[in-house]
Order: C-alpha cells, then structure tokens, then sequence
C-alpha cells in the first residue's frame, strides 16, 4: 500500500547547517499494516511522514502510494490518497469554523470543490452517528466552533476528519504527544477503533515505547534517518520495554544514551 | 457655519457615500478577515472601477453593465495580485503594493491619460448620482443587500468553505486536499471585483473618476470593518451570523463616514482627516492583540 524505495533527503545542502534527515531510507508497508515508528529526536521519524506527505521533494528515491507515484505530486494532491494527524491539536482542524464545516472539508478530501452547498442535510445525519461513536458529546454539539473544544477533543476529531473518507494511508505524527495521559488513552482507542473498522495502513510515530509495543502489527525503530529494528507479527508482540532500550543502545552505539531516558517514558 | 440644519443638510449624503465605501469593506473583509492577508490592491482596484465605469459611460454602456465590466476588470487587478503572491512566491502585501502601483498607469491609459474623466449626469444616464441623494442610498442599500445575500451563498458552498478553511489554518486546508494558492488567487479575485463595483458606484455618484479617488481605500475598508466588529461585538456578546458579520461591514461604512461629515462640520481642516483615520484605525486593530497579552495568552 505505501513503498518508499531509497529515498534521501538533506537540509541546508552545503551549508554549515546540512543535515542528512534520510539516507537512502526503504520501506514498504501491506494493505492493513499498521506500523509504529520510534527512535530518538531528529532520528528522522517526522522527516519520513513529512516525506510521504510530500511538504517538499525528496532529493532522490520514489515513494508510492497504492502504487500511485506521488514522488513529484504536491502536498494537496497526495491529501487524495493520505490522512494525517498532527502532533499539534492546533493544527488538523480550523479552529474558527463549525465542527459540521471541519467535517465535510475532510469528506471532500481531494475532491473537486464547486458551487454546490457545502453540507447538505443528509451529511449532517452521517457527522452526528459518526460523532456520536467517539462517545465524547461533540454529536450535540454540530455548530459549535472547533477552538472552543479541548485539546484532546481536537485531536479526536481530528482522527474522524482523517478517515471519514477512508484513505489508502494513515499519518499520525505524535498525534498523543501534546495531550494528558488519561486524554491520549483514550485518543490512541479511538485510534485503534477507527483503524481497525476501515482496515486503515497506519503509520504511526509514537515517543512512547509501551504504546509502541502495544498497537500495531509490526514495529520499527529508526536512528540517523535509517531503520535499523524491524519486528513484525508474534515477535513484536512479545517486545518488551526494556529489550527495545537494550537494543536502541547497541544499534545506535549508544551515541544517545539521553534519549533511552525520553524514550522509556 | 456650524449649525445643526447644515450638519442636517448634509448627513444623507454622508450616509450615500458610507454605503459605498462599505460595500467596498466588504471586498475587503473577503482578504483581510476572511483569508487573513492585506491585500493592498485596492487603493488602484477601486480607482480602475471607478474609470471603467466612468469610461464606459461615456461609450454609452448602460451603467448596471458598466458596474459589471467593472468588476470583472477588478477581478483581473485580484487575480494579479494572488498569481504574483501564490506562483512568484512575493509576500501578499508586496504584491499587492506592486499591483496598485502598476494600475497607477494602467488607470490613467483607461482614462485616455487624463487624471480625471467626467460624466455630466445632465447629459448621461447614471445608475446613483448625488444629485438625487434619497436615490442614491435606495439602491446603495439594494446593492449592499445583493452583496451580502451572494457572498452569505457563496461561503456556504464547498468552494467558499475551502476558502475559509485556507484563511483559518493553512495547514489543515492543505492535509484535507485543498489546493491553497488556487483559494487564494479566487479570494483575491472576488474581493478586488467588489472594491472596483465600488469604484464604479463611486464614479457615477460623484460623477467623475479620478486618478486619486482610491488613495487610503484601504484604511476606509479597515475602519468600516473594525467599526463594524465593534458595534456587533457590543450588541451581539455570544457571537452572531455571518449574515449579521456582513450587514456590520457596510454599517460601519456608514458610521465612518458620518463621522468624516461630523468632523467636517466641525471645521476641522479636511487635510487633517487622513490622520485621524490612521490614528483611530491604530488603536482599533490595536485593542485585541492587547487585551490577548493582558490575560496572558
């Protein structure tokens, strides 16, 4: 469903700033794959989803989408294909709109917009069933506007606008990140609900080992914009906490040994 | 003399001209609150309005129809100025500075390189004139209710709520496959339509176009708006409809230039007026960023 096929990507090429955020970096995800990507900071973990959602070009490498080349697509256009959520609840949804309006600008995802009415009735119908299966309220509460809602409200609906127009790829950068622990629970069910409803392929990147360990059917950790751990089926499942800190350490020769701390979190 | 009969004598045609400077704000408010850009096209957009209009006239275009043509020329200035924004990658208020400084020119070759054409109403058939005053701010407020029933349809509709949605957050409009810079262009192109069907309004209703007629359009747009937000904020303390939002734009047209007659009347010199409306608009756009620091946000 996704394959990424050797791509590379350099910041500030040739400056005292260059970073190599990716080399030659490969991936290839099955339909109904639902992957967690961890690692320490600047790992490239966001650079690989920023990568596929196309917020600039790689410098070398193909990336596919249900083998669709989106190597060269803008951002726009790949939003046909892939949903996101973002590690800032700010940033998925438009904070001065209604909860009705953020809905239905994400059911005509990569469609084309035109002069007709941009929520009829019966989609109205559809947003409060949708709403009403997150079980937080918001299904009574159509008309309000989305920056009156919590951060964690945000981001569930954010999830909703993902893949209320099912798409061939799911992107979740941190999306629990920036929410309190009993708040990121609960969006992290959701997400495994909605996922596992619309046989969603997920990427999804996680600070948190256990969560990591926990969701998904496979597991791969990155260091210096590689993937150097890969574990998929009944051997990610029996992962434990401590084996993946033992093994980030010899892999990345223990270069960063202050992010064991971040990432046993 | 200030006497109150005169200050009487005057005010409607204060209030003929607010409703067209305010339906002037509210291609405006389309960039500036709406898609959160300055767009400062419109100090030449409203000039090129008011000489096309004035011109065609003078060819003897019916002058509904000179509105018309007025307006899709301002939607040209518009697209102009979102193509050099979005493609060429210049920050929206440059490019709009750029825009209005070329139409300098432009505007002056529409007008046979005169700085102000003329339109006799005597000898023409004009749509508003202030001549006859009472008409004037009929159809003003005609037109006024036509503008806002369109742009309240308009917003609705899946085009406009991609619109808004580019305005409020970039960021989502773009993961939801929204194709920005085309909304951004299509917002620039509707707002400086209105701004030059204002200009034509504008032209007939004084009854010549000038090269300088759109000097501090902006700044007009921007007080009628903020007046506007004001006066509905004051009213309306939960929030009200973008019917009603729409309705404050031309309102505060009118507060403002009731104001300009007040101070007028006041004898205050008239070349002071810039000014003041600097000064006043200042503090306006001021007053929020303000409070926000105050509770700590």
């Amino acid at each position: 469903m996704l394959k990424i096929d050797n791509i590379s990507k350099t910041f500030n090429p040739g400056t005292i700033n260059q970073k190599v955020a990716l080399s030659n970096l490969s991936l290839q995800l099955e339909e109904g794959d639902f992957v967690t990507v961890i690692g320490s900071n600047g790992a490239g973990k966001s650079t690989m989803l920023n990568a596929i959602s196309g917020s600039w070009f790689v410098d070398e490498g193909k990336i596919f989408v249900d083998d669709i080349d989106v190597t060269l697509m803008s951002e726009y256009q790949r939003a046909r294909y892939i949903g996101r959520v973002f590690q800032d609840p700010l940033m998925g949804t438009a904070a001065d709109m209604w909860i009705e309006e953020n809905l239905a600008l994400a059911s005509r995802r990569g469609k084309s917009r035109g002069l007709r009415v941009g929520i009829s009735r019966k989609e109205r119908e559809i947003y409060y069933e949708k709403l009403k299966a997150l079980n937080l309220g918001l299904e009574e509460r159509l008309t309000t506007k989305v920056g009156l809602l919590s951060g964690g409200q945000r981001q569930a609906l954010t999830l909703l606008m993902a893949t209320i127009q099912k798409p061939k790829l799911l992107l979740l950068d941190e999306h629990t990140a920036a929410l309190d622990p009993s708040t990121a629970k609960k969006v992290l069910d959701l997400t495994d609900q909605l996922v596992n409803e619309n046989n969603l392929t997920t990427l999804m990147i996680t600070h948190n080992m256990q969560d990591a360990i926990d969701h998904g059917n496979r597991l791969i950790m990155m260091n210096d914009g590689i993937i150097i751990l890969d574990v998929r089926g009944e051997e990610k499942a029996s992962l434990t906490k401590e084996y993946l800190i033992k093994k980030f350490n010899e892999l990345s020769n223990g270069t960063l040994d202050n992010d064991a701390l971040l990432l046993s979190k | 003399m200030i006497t109150f009969s005169n200050l009487i004598y005057r005010l409607p045609g204060g209030v003929a001209q607010g409703l067209i400077w305010g339906i002037m704000a509210l291609g405006i408010y389309i960039t500036f609150r709406v898609l959160n850009v300055s767009d400062l096209t419109v100090d030449g957009s409203f000039t090129t309005g008011g000489a096309v209009t004035i011109m065609c006239i003078l060819a003897g275009v019916n002058p509904i129809l000179a509105l018309l043509i007025s307006f899709i020329v301002g939607i040209l200035t518009g697209i102009a100025t979102g193509l050099i924004h979005t493609k060429l990658k210049i920050p929206a208020i440059l490019a709009g500075i750029l825009v209005q400084f070329g139409l300098y020119s432009i505007n002056l070759h529409i007008m046979n390189m005169s700085a102000n054409v003329s339109a006799n109403p005597d000898r023409f058939n004009l749509l508003i004139s202030m001549r006859n005053v009472p008409n004037a701010i009929l159809i003003g407020i005609i037109i006024s209710i036509v503008h806002i029933i369109v742009l309240y349809w308009y917003f609705g509709t899946e085009q406009g709520s991609a619109i808004r949605a580019t305005g409020n957050n970039s960021n989502m409009a773009l993961a939801q496959g929204i194709n920005i810079g085309n909304m951004k262009v299509i917002g620039f192109g509707i707002g400086n339509g209105i701004v030059a069907l204002a200009g034509g309004l504008m032209g007939q209703y004084q009854g010549f176009a000038d090269i300088n007629m759109g000097r501090g359009a902006i700044v007009i747009g921007l007080a009628a708006i903020i007046i506007g937000e004001v006066v509905i904020n004051f009213i309306f303390k939960k929030g009200c409809s973008f019917y009603t939002r729409l309705t404050s734009v031309i309102i505060g047209g009118i507060i403002y230039y009731a104001a300009m007659v007040i101070i007028l009347w006041l004898r205050i010199d008239s070349n002071d007026l810039k000014l003041f409306t600097a000064i006043i608009v200042t503090i306006f756009l001021a007053i929020p960023n303000l409070k926000v620091k105050k509770g700590g946000k």
